[in-house]
């Protein structure tokens, strides 16, 4: 069966797609997928930090698309785990080397090589936008519950619709339960309102992430931190399996509350 | 003038035609139209008509400045002359004759409506001469021009504005209406700040009531 190809994109920049990229990678890989994660962000990569991959790159995606190298010569093995690759982005080049077609193309190769290939999208509408989804069967997009990020998450989706690539699913990145509670914050329930797309996780605001990213060890390698447990949920609903969607930010009574912390969180 | 300008909505935008009559006379009565509701035009595309009129490079240069004057472009120029073509091909613009059929094409006057079968997202704009009709949601970013009413059957939050060419008596109405900006005509309503928490959801009309905009229950 060939593999599923899912890019991972936003409206606005920096509400984590880097971060939802490497770790879906490394969980999917952790739950026996082979999986390949690639940096479409040329230019800008930085995928390999995150990953700590940095420091092996020898070939990258536009040496693949130029054939100035194999698929499999550019795919960086990731030891902390059984089958995950990674195909970096250049660092001196443009977007402009990189068509639409040449990624259909890197696309269809790697569904035949792997179960899932995660492509981290740079932020915005243009070019680089395009190339990233161009081969993708599916689309997830990562906004934070804020006005502005809600706003252009929507005008993704609109194009990624235009596109026919279907409405993609929803994760909401960054909440903060108790700023939600004081309605300081919009709620999942607000963000899914107005986006009216199926919602595939919510990644609460986890300090840890900003160490793993800085060590460039993907927080799901540590397995028990909040964002990294949603980000391991969000992983085996890609997989298919029925896990049903902790919603930290619902208005709760005291009882309810006091029998969350009982069952402990997501 | 019987034989003027006319601009008509078609199924792919604007088309501006040209009929009989002394360029410098055309000219005067495209820019009088046009002026009737710059904000309806403002940036807008048309395709422009000119039957089998022979024009030169200059004669459309002029037609193009006026147009350019509200930010309007030309997408197309449509014409049965091989020599307003060549001109028209010169001056970079796509050329066409004719359709054999007449376009299902729509009046200003006359009242059609459009009806879109999806959300408008944000970015996404629907420009229409007549009615728009949607059933879904306008979203916040979202806009909709339209010359006569907008009826939303879904939440309306985006901006909107009806009888954008002067029509007072146009109304909007949607399911929940919370838009972030509305118009009809010249009038204009702003979202108030209370409207943007969570309200129960009921339907409502706006329409212009002397000289400003009110929201009423919708009940037919
Ligand atoms: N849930 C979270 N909690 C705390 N910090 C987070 C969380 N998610 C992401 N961050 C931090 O936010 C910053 C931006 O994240 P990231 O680089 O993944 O975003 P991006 O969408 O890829 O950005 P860009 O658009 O620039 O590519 C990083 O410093 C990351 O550590
Ligand atoms: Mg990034």
């Amino acid at each position: 069966m060939p593999g599923k190809v899912i890019t991972i994109t936003s409206g606005k920049g920096g509400v984590g797609k880097t971060t939802v990229t490497a770790n879906l990678g490394m969980a999917l890989a952790q739950h026996g997928q082979r999986v390949a994660v690639v940096d479409a962000d040329i230019g800008l990569r930085n995928l390999d930090v995150v990953m700590g991959l940095e420091n092996r790159i020898v070939y990258d995606l536009v040496d693949v698309v130029e054939g100035v190298c194999r698929l499999r010569q550019a795919l960086i093995r990731d030891r902390r785990v059984n089958e995950l690759y990674l195909l970096p982005a250049a660092q001196t080049r443009d977007k402009t080397a990189v068509s639409p077609a040449d990624m259909i193309q890197v696309c269809e190769q790697l569904r035949r090589e792997f179960d899932y290939a995660l492509i981290d999208s740079p932020a915005g509408i243009e070019q680089g936008f395009q190339n990233a989804v161009a081969g993708a069967d599916e689309v997830i997009i990562v906004t934070t519950p804020e006005v502005s990020a809600v706003r252009d998450a929507d005008r993704i989706i609109g194009l990624i619709e235009a596109q026919e690539k279907g409405p993609g699913s929803l994760i909401i990145n960054r909440l903060k339960p108790d700023m939600v509670r004081r309605g300081d914050m919009l709620s999942t329930e607000d963000v899914v309102e107005i986006l009216a797309i199926k919602l595939l996780g919510i990644i609460p605001e986890d300090e840890a992430i900003v160490i793993s990213t800085n060590r460039g060890t993907p927080i799901v390698l540590d397995g028990r931190s909040p964002a990294a447990q949603a980000l391991d949920n969000i992983a085996r609903r890609i997989m298919g399996e029925d896990i049903p969607m902790y919603q930290p930010a619902r208005e709760e009574g005291f009882f309810s509350r006091l029998a969350r912390m009982v069952r402990g969180g997501d | 003038m019987a034989d003027g300008v006319k601009i008509k909505g078609t199924r792919d935008g604007l088309l501006v035609s040209l009929g009989a009559g002394d360029l410098p006379l055309l000219l005067a009565d495209l820019r009088a139209q046009l002026n009737r509701s710059p904000g309806f035009f403002q940036g807008g595309k048309v395709a422009l008509a000119v039957g089998s009129r022979p024009m030169t490079r200059a004669d459309l240069q002029q037609i193009c400045d006026v147009l350019g004057e509200l930010g309007i472009t030309i997408w197309a120029v449509i014409s049965q002359s091989p020599m307003t073509r060549a001109a028209a091909r010169e001056l970079g613009l796509a050329s066409a004759s004719p359709p054999e059929e007449a376009p299902s094409d729509l009046e200003a006057g006359q009242e059609p409506a459009v009806i879109v079968r999806r959300t408008l997202r944000s970015g996404q704009s629907v420009r229409y001469p007549g009615h728009v009709v949607v059933i879904g949601d306008v979203n916040p970013g979202a806009e909709i021009v339209a010359g006569g009413d907008i009826i939303v059957w879904g939440k309306l939050r985006g901006t909107v504005h009806a009888g954008a060419m002067g029509d007072d008596s146009a109304v909007v109405c949607a399911l929940q209406l919370q838009p972030m900006q509305l118009r009809i005509s010249g009038n204009i309503a702003r979202s108030p700040e209370s409207n943007r928490t969570k309200q129960k959801a009921r339907p409502e009309v706006a329409r212009v009531r002397g000289a400003e905009i009110v929201a009423e229950p919708w009940e037919p």
